[in-house]
């Protein structure tokens, strides 16, 4: 029983992790493109990448923090137009397919060996190298604090004040996307998902409007890899096709083309992981299942739960089936 | 055994490297921290000299999963790596690097396999005595045919087209059904990745574990992998065809399926890379060219297979229909082509293409994990956008171009941008000409 309340309290701590905030933070991005434009993004984890790097590299550098955001930001739009341009006038396989090449180009470009000067190369950047100038900004003081059964630092490397601006940042982008979408913009984006053509007809420039939900679907992701790598380290490979593919599980989970659904998603997400991880680890026995296997399984499931999600209710938890036909053309 | 997990480490690099080339000096990574994460382990450590100061500059190679790091100790003698594979991984002292007077104690395994984790570190220690060699070597691990970039010379540009041709070939066959799915159904598969992966480990079963002969087990792989095609159809896609599901929901299911086949790959073999034939490869030189035995074999093997499929594409009443409803499927059924069989029948052979290039790759690595084919899923969409989504010969030609192009990279860049070469490619295609080599214009729109 003591070990059940373990695992309970750690399904709490990760539901509000930063790692959690991040991801729910990549899914609002891949939100504005999927669930709102209907564009097919495979190369999230390329813009999460992307914004990671410049932000890291520019703090390495030398840059103060705010202006360093702002580069990683910029870069992400540049890499959403490289990507935008060949790709959106033609059939949404395109896009999807040219994304996540792009995001592995920018993956084995990061650990390439010829870059490790700047990258650190398969190694990536330790955290210590480009935290500085974000927790210098804690007004929460040294210290540890308690909340409940939670004790981090107040400002530590995964302390309280990384939680505390990982999660306003999800919620201030939850507002946004909330007023944006209810905005002449947004039911443009909403019209272009049901029907391109239509919005042709209304004289709209469809090309462009997809191109800025792509950039700004970008950016946000960009957003949730530096959210990423702050706690932790910018490394290449944690940032690949995998991380891609769980962006979009949790964006499906809670529901593609709702304001709240990527965040429950991505809460559900890694809930649902250590929760699998937690059962098989107390009642199967080790020599049925042991932990490794334990973890592995918990993704075999997460696949067959994204399968099914999609087959049998692809509006998600919180969708409305109406509003997601899912027939992007 | 250990020696041969190491080559096999190596040999995968040839093809599928993602990581530091060689051995040499030149490209090892200088050492720095690593910090453990949700998707990241370490595996590090610290070497002392006999007399306890730091050794430093001592070179060591890890191999984790498919990738292969080369370290060297820095001031402190600490060296550390990050993995992204949980599981064994082989780490290799150097110990022609040792500092002088320094031998390895000989009761320390040289490679010495540490169980990393992620998120988690796990370390090993090498321990140095001073004094003379006790004669424990390792072989310095082969560059194989992933040599260092350096200049460019006539034999090793035949040798790196030689791989290129052996690449495409099994691209190709690779390809072939994944074109051949999209062009009758529309549907974009991104767990035919999984169908190469699942023919590699299929015959390692069969070929290492059961020892069946090799020729029998490729067999007998194929035929379970068709199985597999024909069952997905029959249990998975054709319900979901007639649920009427759009293409992008059934192209997020196949995520889905690609996802938990991964990690079932993990689950039941293990992270580790295994290899399909017990035997050590045996080498040919033809000219300048080397090449394993094995990978003559598959080379012939795939130009006869890749030359059966286009007599029956090209000969056969059912290849004919299958081209028919590739073209149009609602045209190919109003004529009396009955489209779910042809639909059936493509899926099991693609399935069976794909597991005979997963047994083949396997052989010409002399290794498969999980991941073999997710890599090539990759290149494998490259090689059919490049040569006309949904036409089976452009992606014969695309494979061709796009195996040749990923070797040759290979000449003035170093491996690690051998997969970028082939990608931007595909972007620069779908710019000038989005229709690919043998596409028509009106299916891209």
């Amino acid at each position: 029983m003591n070990e059940f309340l373990t695992t309970l309290t750690a399904i709490a701590a990760s539901a509000f992790s930063p790692s959690t905030a991040a991801l729910a933070i990549a899914a609002i991005g891949l939100n504005i493109h999927f669930g709102y434009t209907g564009l097919l993004n495979m190369g999230q984890a390329g813009f999460m990448l992307v914004g990671a790097y410049a932000f890291a590299i520019s703090i390495v550098a030398g840059i103060p923090l705010f202006p360093a955001v702002l580069i990683a930001l910029v870069a992400a739009a540049v890499f959403a137009l490289i990507l935008g341009v060949p790709t959106l006038k033609l059939r949404g396989d395109y896009l999807a397919i040219v994304t996540i090449s792009a995001a592995e180009i920018v993956r084995m470009i990061g650990r390439s060996s010829l870059l490790t000067d700047i990258t650190g190369g398969s190694n990536g950047l330790t955290g210590q190298s480009y935290r500085g100038p974000f927790t210098d900004l804690s007004f929460l003081g040294d210290g540890q604090t308690t909340l409940g059964p939670f004790t981090y630092d107040n400002t530590g490397s995964n302390g309280w004040w990384i939680r505390l601006v990982a999660w306003s940042i999800v919620g201030i982008l939850c507002l946004f996307v909330f007023l944006l979408m209810r905005s002449p913009w947004g039911r443009v984006l909403r019209g272009i998902r049901e029907d391109e053509d239509a919005i042709r007809s209304l004289g709209k420039n469809v090309y462009s409007y997809k191109m800025q939900a792509l950039i700004l679907g970008g950016t946000i992701g960009a957003l949730g890899g530096i959210i990423y790598v702050l706690p932790a380290s910018v490394q290449a490979d944690s940032m690949g096709r995998s991380m891609t593919f769980f962006v979009w599980t949790a964006l499906l989970l809670g529901g593609a083309a709702t304001v709240f659904g990527p965040v429950l998603g991505s809460i559900i997400f890694f809930a649902l992981r250590l929760f699998v991880q937690g059962v098989a680890g107390q009642f199967v026995p080790d020599s049925i299942m042991n932990g490794q296997q334990a973890e592995q399984f918990s993704w075999i499931l997460i696949g067959v739960v994204l399968m099914l999600v999609v087959i049998f209710r692809p509006q998600g938890v919180l969708g409305n089936k109406k509003e997601l036909s899912f027939n992007v053309n | 055994m250990l020696a041969g997990l190491l080559l096999i480490g190596v040999a995968s690099l040839g093809l599928m490297g993602l990581g530091a080339t060689s051995a040499s000096a030149a490209t090892a990574v200088p050492t720095t921290a690593c910090v453990a994460n949700a998707t990241t382990g370490c595996i590090q450590g610290t070497i002392k000299q006999g007399n306890g100061d730091p050794a430093v500059g001592v070179r060591l190679t890890v191999t984790n999963g498919d990738t292969t790091e080369n370290l060297v100790t820095d001031a402190a003698g600490k060296w550390g790596v990050a993995i992204t594979v949980a599981g064994p991984s082989t780490v290799t002292l150097d110990t022609t690097s040792l500092p002088s007077g320094n031998t390895l104690d000989p009761s320390i395994a040289n490679p010495a396999t540490v169980n990393g984790g992620l998120g988690r570190n796990a370390g090993t220690i090498f321990k140095l005595v001073s004094g003379e060699s006790t004669g424990l070597s390792t072989s310095a691990p082969s560059t194989g045919d992933s040599a260092t970039t350096g200049s460019v010379t006539w034999e090793r540009f035949l040798q790196q087209a030689a791989s290129g041709i052996r690449l495409g070939l099994l691209l190709a066959l690779a390809s072939v059904g994944l074109s051949l799915i999209y062009g009758t159904t529309g549907l974009s598969n991104f767990a035919h990745g999984e169908q190469v992966t699942l023919g590699g480990l299929l015959a390692f079963v069969l070929a290492n574990q059961l020892g069946l002969n090799l020729f029998l087990a490729a067999f007998l792989t194929v035929a379970v992998c068709a199985a597999t095609g024909y069952f997905q159809d029959a249990l998975i896609w054709k319900p979901l065809r007639k649920r009427g599901l759009p293409n992008t929901q059934l192209m997020i299911v196949t995520i889905g399926l690609s996802i938990a086949l991964q990690y079932a790959f993990q689950f039941f073999i293990g992270a580790k890379t295994v290899r399909i034939d017990k035997a050590n490869p045996v080498t040919v030189e033809i000219g300048p060219i080397t090449l394993s035995v094995q990978s003559l074999w598959a080379m012939g093997i795939a130009v006869a297979v890749i030359i059966l499929v286009g007599l029956f594409l090209l000969r056969s009443r059912i290849g004919r229909a299958t081209r028919a409803v590739s073209d149009n499927p609602s045209l190919a059924a109003a004529s009396g082509i009955d489209v779910d069989a042809i639909i059936r029948l493509v899926w099991t052979a693609s399935a069976g293409l794909a597991g005979l290039a997963g047994v083949m790759l396997g052989l010409v690595l002399n290794g498969v994990n999980w991941q073999t084919g997710l890599q090539l899923l990759l290149l494998m969409f490259a090689a059919v956008t490049l040569g006309g989504l949904g036409t089976a010969f452009g992606a014969l030609a695309g494979a061709m171009i796009i195996g040749m192009v990923v070797e040759l990279t290979n000449l003035v860049l170093p491996g690690d941008f051998k997969y970028a070469t082939a990608l931007l490619i595909l972007i620069l295609v779908l710019l000038v000409r989005p229709q690919g080599i043998f596409g028509r214009r009106e299916r891209i729109g």
